[in-house]
């Protein structure tokens, strides 16, 4: 048996450090800035963001509530202050034209956490795997919202573990990290992608949001691409990426249509030939097959780069 | 496997066999895991113990779980850290904000800045007056003890109460002890009383005598049938029954 192959290895070789890394920096650099903006007051006492990512109050003017935590409170049957009304609405909206999903990849404080267990079973090749059925997550939301409504409490709150890093990190309670290490442990052991990609409701009710959103990965180099499956050992999501790649046959667009696309770029960093980029949902270009495609792709590592 | 078990019959479709399968699968997971998360639910909504207070306008109990998102917007409010969030163990569901009158009671600000920090109005704004607030009632728990009951005159309590001489009034009564001197009893009128805990925070002892309790638990309270014949016979300013004879009481015999 040869060596295993190293996803991401050769796009670094072939195109540097940074160029095969620019996407998960650049993510890992948002979800650490939306982290400082809450733990910058509550550490050092410079207020930018106050309260957790359930609800907030960003330079004592902008609220914004989750979505999903306020469906819930309603479920359990309080309507609430105009305040999470409106905070809600930001952030649906806002969601709901960009992408739901870039919350996963770019905000979410546990996508580290799922990241690092993905790597850590790359790298001791562990391929015990609990099939989780996809529309599991679904399954999930729904039972998140009966939860609250049987209950007549915010009941999901109590485990959810977003929001319990975020109050464990900032105001101080220690029993986020315990929910963090079985998550960890579940993603590394037990099922590939288990939490994110299969059990989180959050993650549902944003794909959910994620329809309509116009951020998006286009396969636009998919003429180039040499089947070296870099981009679906590194996805997170890998059943989203053949319909566009692989696509052209049938007529389909080069573009990441799939709601589960958490647009996390971990794919336009790894690929050696530079076939996938960020693009806008309605961007239909495809490179051309011709001489042209080296330089096209040069071009690509420019524009990441 | 002989091929009578993979074709057990006529109509058998194994596409829908295998959707009905993993709906049953899925449905039996999706319960089994509500039926837990409900059960966390239902353990923590009924784990608020007596000594940890809800914030001033905080809804009652079942509907505050209902309203509080836990993002702690009250507690960066608080400027006197009063307030915490529910630790796992503290006692209130988790994340949700309370504090305890002995380690640091509500200072009562004019502003309640926490009430309008609150962003789905589990902390009610119809609170708009501090006076108003109802975090507990302070209650004489500890009547032997009291160094006022005693006969001393510590007064402490009552000094400290933001509604001096309205939520804790001092009530003279005899001294049973000496036979001659005065008892000045701390009495605490609920209807004054905001529980914000300055007095349990204050009380000399080692064990406060003086606690705040959740008004459920503080108060009694008499049937809604129940009438007070002179409060009603006020209201209605005259005898409740015209010409009822008051017959003479009978009183003890006098032995010869």
């Amino acid at each position: 048996m040869s060596a295993v192959r190293s996803p991401g290895m050769a796009a670094r070789l072939q195109h540097g450090f940074v160029t095969a890394n620019f996407w998960l920096l650049a993510r890992r650099l948002a979800q650490l800035g939306f982290f400082l903006v809450f733990a910058s007051g509550a550490w050092f006492g410079l207020w930018i963001a106050k309260g957790t990512l359930s609800s907030s109050l960003t330079l004592d003017v902008l609220p914004l509530t989750d979505p999903l935590i306020l469906l819930q409170g309603l479920a359990a049957r309080h309507l609430p202050a105009s305040s999470a009304l409106i905070g809600a609405g930001i952030v649906t909206a806002a969601y709901a034209i960009l992408g739901g999903r870039l919350y996963c990849s770019w905000v979410c404080p546990i996508n580290p956490v799922t990241d690092l267990a993905a790597w850590t079973r790359r790298k001791l090749q562990i391929t015990t795997d609990w099939k989780v059925k996809p529309e599991t997550r679904l399954w999930m939301l729904g039972l998140v919202i009966a939860a609250a409504a049987a209950t007549g409490t915010i009941a999901y709150e109590l485990i959810n573990p977003i929001t319990t890093l975020y109050r464990g990190l900032l105001f101080g309670a220690s029993w986020g990290f315990a929910s963090i290490a079985l998550i960890f442990l579940l993603d590394v052991f037990v099922a590939k992608n288990g939490w994110c990609g299969h059990v989180c409701p959050v993650g549902a009710f944003y794909g959910l949001l994620n329809t309509t959103g116009v951020v998006r990965v286009s396969a636009a180099g998919r003429v180039r691409c040499d089947d070296c499956m870099d981009c679906y050992a590194v996805c997170p999501e890998m059943h989203v990426i053949s319909p566009a790649l692989k696509g052209e046959r049938a007529g389909a667009g080069p573009v990441i249509a799939s709601i589960d696309c958490t647009a996390c770029g971990r794919c336009v960093d790894v690929c050696p030939e530079r076939v996938f980029r960020f693009t806008h949902r309605f961007d239909q270009r495809v490179d051309p097959s011709d001489g042209t495609a080296q330089e096209t792709a040069k071009a690509n590592v420019g524009v990441a780069a | 496997m002989s091929s009578d078990v993979e074709h057990p019959g006529k109509g058998f479709d194994p596409k829908r066999r295998k959707a009905l399968q993993d709906l049953a699968r899925h449905a039996t997971g999706a319960t089994a895991a509500g039926a837990m998360l409900a059960g966390l639910a239902a353990q923590q909504s009924s784990a608020l113990p007596a000594k940890t207070l809800r914030p001033p306008g905080a809804l009652p109990e079942h509907e505050f779980l209902a309203a509080c998102v836990r993002c702690g917007l009250c507690v960066r409010a608080c400027p006197y850290k009063t307030l915490k969030l529910a630790e796992i163990g503290d006692g209130p569901a988790i994340g949700t904000p309370y504090f305890v009158a002995r380690d640091v009671p509500c200072e009562m600000c004019d502003d309640i800045p926490c009430v309008k920090a609150c962003p789905t109005g589990a902390l009610a704004k119809g609170l708009t007056e501090i006076d108003k607030a109802k975090m507990g009632v302070a209650s004489l728990v500890g009547r032997e003890t009291c160094l006022n009951m005693l006969g001393l005159r510590c007064d402490v309590c009552y000094r400290v109460c933001p509604a001096i001489d309205k939520a804790i009034t001092l009530e003279r009564t005899h001294n049973l002890r000496t036979g001659k001197h005065a008892v000045f009893e701390p009495f605490v009128h609920a209807d004054a009383c905001t529980g914000c805990g300055k007095c349990e925070k204050s009380c000399v002892l080692e064990v406060a005598a003086i606690k705040v309790l959740p008004v459920a638990l503080a108060r009694g309270e008499g049937g809604a049938h129940y009438k007070l014949g002179w409060e009603e016979k006020k209201k209605a300013g005259q005898e409740l029954v015209p010409g009822l004879i008051d017959l003479p009481d009978r009183m003890p015999e006098v032995p010869k």
